[in-house]
């Protein structure tokens, strides 16, 4: 057990090393803002990780609680001049809250219809976001989003931000990761198998799901407040539809079930478009071809392989 | 009153080309448990593409309907073949991904080819608006109406009556049974595709001269569709034909009683009220599939 | 773990890249071109904006390259694609300031855009022409901001006055729910109450709907003098399709968004007698030969449209004119981005495509009212209205 705790601890370890190396190492704030924005992307799609890859449940709308995330800290240091450092955990309650009302009467249903119950959630908050403009800035956007500050100590630059966001992944990533291993992470993984086996042993599926969806909206919520004080700018276009279709692209081309996965995925699509500039007008045939490779050649998504067998070798000498 | 039949008008018409939509949802859905998010670009093809042979190479227009339609089918089978039979281990999932990897493939491969600005078509037939009680009702309209309906009970008949039908059928309620009574359970899945893309294209001819039409009309079209078949019940057909004319007709009366800016949030409202009353839509189909 | 591993080296490698070429870049060929980026959609739901505008800048650089380019020095744009996403424009601002080391940039095409990038180019004091319309962008002044699209509120004043002048009293709005179609219809409403004009319905239309009769029958129970629609192809041209359909005989306005020959094509014989404000590019040949726009206007549609074989649209204008005054500030300014930006501020009595530029401290956006015309769509072409 120990020697497992060891592993853990060292691949944090080498983790937190790699992002003080890449942030020391970088000077360009292109690069540093590239990786600002994967470190977004990975919390959001940690996030729905949890829910698709572990409790085996879909969600078409996350982007809804990445905006809503966003919107109520905007709305709260812009409107009503607060402290950022208080909307957010506002805005976290708020999105538990909304995912606690959408999750349950939503959560009852299943496959497909599921995604169709959160994506119609997710079209409606989208539709609030652009119509209710006397407090969301309707579809031109919301401006004057104030940088984050600690003290005398600014985010601003790229640099600090990007320690920020990697150092919020971090800490997304080790809960998580606490979940999984304890006992909630065996009772989802029983869920994700088979729903009314695990009821039969006496699994509350209902209270599990509803609690891990509120998890990762949560986390999406984080995102959302990390995004609107960093880009100071936000707009309804930015949590709509084709979003929410972009995280669940992270999810499953990462590999479901897989933290590593899940920052791969969210790797992989930042940089894909910008790696594709290059190819000007023909941009959007390449990507959706190489999205279709990926899924025809390693359908088990790109780190799934890699970590089954480092899974299956950890297990031996666990043994 | 006048305004009320108008709203009316509107939403079957609307109504009729989700249902188009839907139904292509729900034939591939029942044969291979597999939502098609590439379906909407399959509209946008079948439209563009007619713009082309219709009002470029001017050829007459049943003929550029069925080539339109054949193509657009045949480059669903293509699909079928290179994209979706090729996975390995096929997870629900997994190739929704690939769907809407291939959205984005044919939405490039669509710019490319019309180019960026939008086309129009005019009418089927050259006729004045009809007016009742004061509101206008358009020929194409009835024209939408009269194919989509033509098209369904082509497809009703298909199934109840054809070898073939009931072996598709066959296909979808248990495809082990299906192939241990000899049926060739993968030509089945091809001619699923081929059907599905097939109402696809025909949405998208019909739909073409009442809008504009370009290379990124295809999602939202997709998008409703998809809703209108969920409402109606995954896989039904006739669910699908219901749910698409209640999707039109509450979009159109949600702009004319409430508030033209809210109108799709009042129909996902009126979607997901009814998933929370009925899950499996309002035909109530068997329970889908899980991730 | 993987990924920041691999991510950390290619970085490494890349900083070695960067490094290596200012050892070699900075005595050669840095002192030899003048970096200009573009941020435009050119892909996505604005293409027909960021598509023109693309074009019109890489043509404008190089007739000025032709021409000797600026102080001897050549110009050299570096185009990246938003797709009308905030997200991407952001990325897309810090890869020009950053990774490209632009001096100005041009663009983007959209308000949206627009708001997201601002504070990333005051934050890093490089001069931004933008070339939508949003009158957000520059009111309040920005020092860094500039912009060469005709405001809403211009456009918004002459569609006005016309009706002013036809005695219109009563109008239906109908927009599409966009920032374009959300700030028009703000407008709208503001100005309203100015020309003595009531606005008894307004509605708006998504921008991929497919049928807007409902909305044209609500707005037709309340029997207005006329309609105003606020939106960009393709949503107008159906609207008019539809009004035709309803047989509605008021006389209907359309904004700038649709000022392309596009629209009279999309709506075929229902655009017939509609009346739009434009910039005066539609109406070229029809001025008389003594308005100040004219040469410019001709000279750039007759290069747009033998170099591209298409027909030219208000859209690319913008950028013309942006890469045209930044040409003009860059001259003796030697690169240096506050001399630039002091030279903008200060520039007067640039003919543009879009109209007659004068920037001061407090405008950054320099154009009059004169900068719209009214015109009427008559037999398939434009009639210019007085």
């Amino acid at each position: 057990m120990s020697s497992k705790l060891l592993r853990k601890t060292a691949s944090y370890g080498i983790f937190w090393i790699a992002v003080a190396a890449a942030g020391m190492s970088i000077d360009n704030s292109y690069y540093l803002q590239v990786l600002t924005f994967i470190g977004i992307h990975s919390i959001l799609a940690l996030g729905l990780n949890m829910l698709m890859g572990y409790a085996g449940q879909i969600s078409l709308g996350h982007a809804a609680f990445y905006g809503l995330g966003a919107y109520t800290t905007a709305i709260m240091t812009v409107h009503y001049d607060l402290s950022p450092w208080l909307a957010l955990p506002c805005a976290i309650c708020l999105v538990i809250l909304v995912a606690f009302i959408v999750g349950l009467p939503t959560l009852k249903l299943s496959g497909y219809y599921l995604g169709m119950g959160t994506l119609g959630f997710g079209m409606i908050v989208h539709i609030i976001f652009r119509e209710w403009t006397s407090v969301t800035g309707g579809a031109s956007g919301y401006v004057g989003i104030p940088p984050l500050e600690l003290g005398a100590f600014s985010f601003s630059s790229s640099r600090n931000y990007f320690y920020l966001v990697w150092c919020t992944v971090l800490i997304s990533i080790v809960l998580c990761q606490r979940l999984i291993d304890s006992r909630i992470g065996r009772a989802l993984r029983s869920i994700h198998d088979s729903e009314h086996a695990s009821k039969a042993v006496g699994v509350n599926t209902r209270n599990l799901k509803l609690q891990v969806f509120m998890l990762s909206a949560a986390l999406a919520g984080v995102a959302g407040f990390l995004y609107a004080h960093f880009v100071s700018f936000i707009s309804p276009g930015t949590f709509d539809f084709i979003v929410s279709i972009r995280i669940v692209t992270m999810v499953v081309i990462g590999g479901m079930a897989s933290i590593w996965g899940a920052l791969l995925g969210a790797s992989l699509l930042t940089l894909l478009p910008e790696w594709l500039h290059a190819f000007s007008d023909f941009e959007m045939i390449v990507y959706g071809l190489i999205l279709m490779l990926v899924m025809i050649i390693l359908p088990q998504g790109l780190t799934r392989g890699i970590l089954d067998i480092y899974e299956r070798s950890h297990k031996k000498y666990f043994k | 009153m006048q305004e009320a039949l108008q709203y009316v008008f509107s939403g079957i018409t609307n109504g009729a080309i989700y249902a188009a939509i839907a139904v292509g949802f729900s034939l591939l859905y029942n044969s291979t448990e597999l939502i098609n998010f590439a379906h909407g670009e399959f509209v946008m093809l079948g439209a563009l593409i007619l713009v082309t042979l219709w009002n470029i190479f001017k050829l007459p227009l049943p003929l550029a309907f069925f080539i339109t339609v054949f193509t657009v089918s045949g480059m669903g089978l293509l699909f079928e073949r290179l994209a979706i039979r090729t996975v390995s281990k096929p997870h629900p999932i997994v190739l929704v991904i690939i769907t809407v990897g291939a959205s984005i493939f044919f939405r490039g491969i669509g710019m490319l080819l019309w180019g960026k600005d939008s086309y129009s078509v005019p009418s089927f037939s050259d006729h004045a608006p009809i007016t009742i009680f004061g509101a206008s009702l358009l020929p194409q309209s009835l024209w939408i109406l009269v194919i989509v309906g033509i098209s369904v009970c082509a497809l009703h008949f298909f199934f109840k009556k054809t070898l073939t039908g009931k072996a598709m059928q066959a296909c979808a309620i248990n495809k082990r049974a299906a192939r241990l009574s000899g049926i060739h359970s993968e030509k089945m899945v091809l001619l699923a595709f081929f059907l599905s893309t097939g109402m696809g294209a025909v949405a998208g001819i019909i739909i073409a001269p009442i809008t504009m039409c370009s290379y990124n009309m295809g999602t939202m079209l997709g998008l409703k569709g998809f809703c209108a078949a969920m409402l109606g019940g995954l896989g039904s057909l006739w669910g699908s034909l219901i749910g698409g004319f209640l999707l039109g007709i509450v979009e159109a009366l949600g702009v004319g009683f409430f508030s033209s800016s809210l109108k799709d949030a009042i129909a996902f409202l009126l979607l997901l009220l009814i998933l929370y009353m009925r899950p499996g839509g309002i035909m109530r189909v068997k329970e889908v599939k899980r991730f | 773990m993987v990924y920041e591993n691999s991510s950390k080296q290619s970085h490494l490698i890349v900083m070695i890249l960067v490094v290596l070429y200012f050892f070699c870049a900075s005595s050669v060929s840095a002192a030899q071109t003048y970096k200009i980026g573009g941020i435009f959609s050119v892909t996505g739901p604005a293409s027909f904006l960021g598509d023109p505008e693309k074009k019109s800048m890489e043509m404008a650089v190089e007739t000025i390259n032709k021409n000797g380019g600026i102080d001897g020095r050549l110009l050299e744009a570096v185009i990246y694609d938003t797709e009308g996403d905030p997200t991407k424009a952001v990325m897309a601002v810090s890869k020009l300031i950053n990774k490209d080391k632009v001096i100005a940039i041009i663009g983007p095409s959209l308000t949206p855009t627009s708001l997201a990038i601002i504070p990333f180019a005051e934050k890093e004091g490089i001069p931004l022409i933008s070339c939508a319309a949003g009158i957000k962008i520059t009111q309040p002044v920005k020092p860094w901001v500039f912009k060469t699209a005709q405001s809403d509120v211009l456009a918004v004043a002459a569609v006005y006055q016309s009706m002013k002048n036809q005695n219109i009293r009563k109008i239906g709005i109908l927009s599409v729910s966009n920032a374009f179609g959300e700030s028009g219809k703000q407008q709208l409403q503001d100005q309203a109450d100015q020309f003595g004009i009531k606005i008894v319905r307004a509605e708006t239309f998504g921008a991929k709907d497919t049928d807007m009769t409902p909305q044209l029958a609500k707005i037709r129970k309340e029997e207005p003098d006329a309609i105003i629609c606020w939106g960009t192809n393709p949503g107008p041209a159906v609207v008019t399709k539809n009004i035709q359909q309803l047989n509605i005989k008021v006389p209907l306005y359309q904004s700038h968004g649709v000022a392309s020959p596009k629209f009279i094509e999309l709506a075929g014989s229902a655009a017939e007698g509609i009346y739009l404000p434009t910039g005066k590019i539609l109406v070229a040949d029809l001025l008389p030969s003594m308005d100040p726009q004219k040469e410019v206007l001709m000279h750039y549609t007759k290069a747009f449209e033998t170099k591209y074989q298409m027909t030219v649209s208000g859209f690319g204008g913008y950028a013309y004119d942006a890469i045209h005054i930044l040409a003009k500030a860059l001259e003796g300014s030697n690169g240096e981005r506050e001399k630039i930006r002091t030279a903008l501020e200060q520039m007067q009595n640039h003919v543009g495509v879009s109209g007659i530029f004068n920037f001061s401290k407090e405008d950054h956006n320099g154009l009059g009212p004169d900068a719209f015309v009214m015109v009427r769509i008559k037999n398939g072409t434009w009639e210019l209205l007085k």
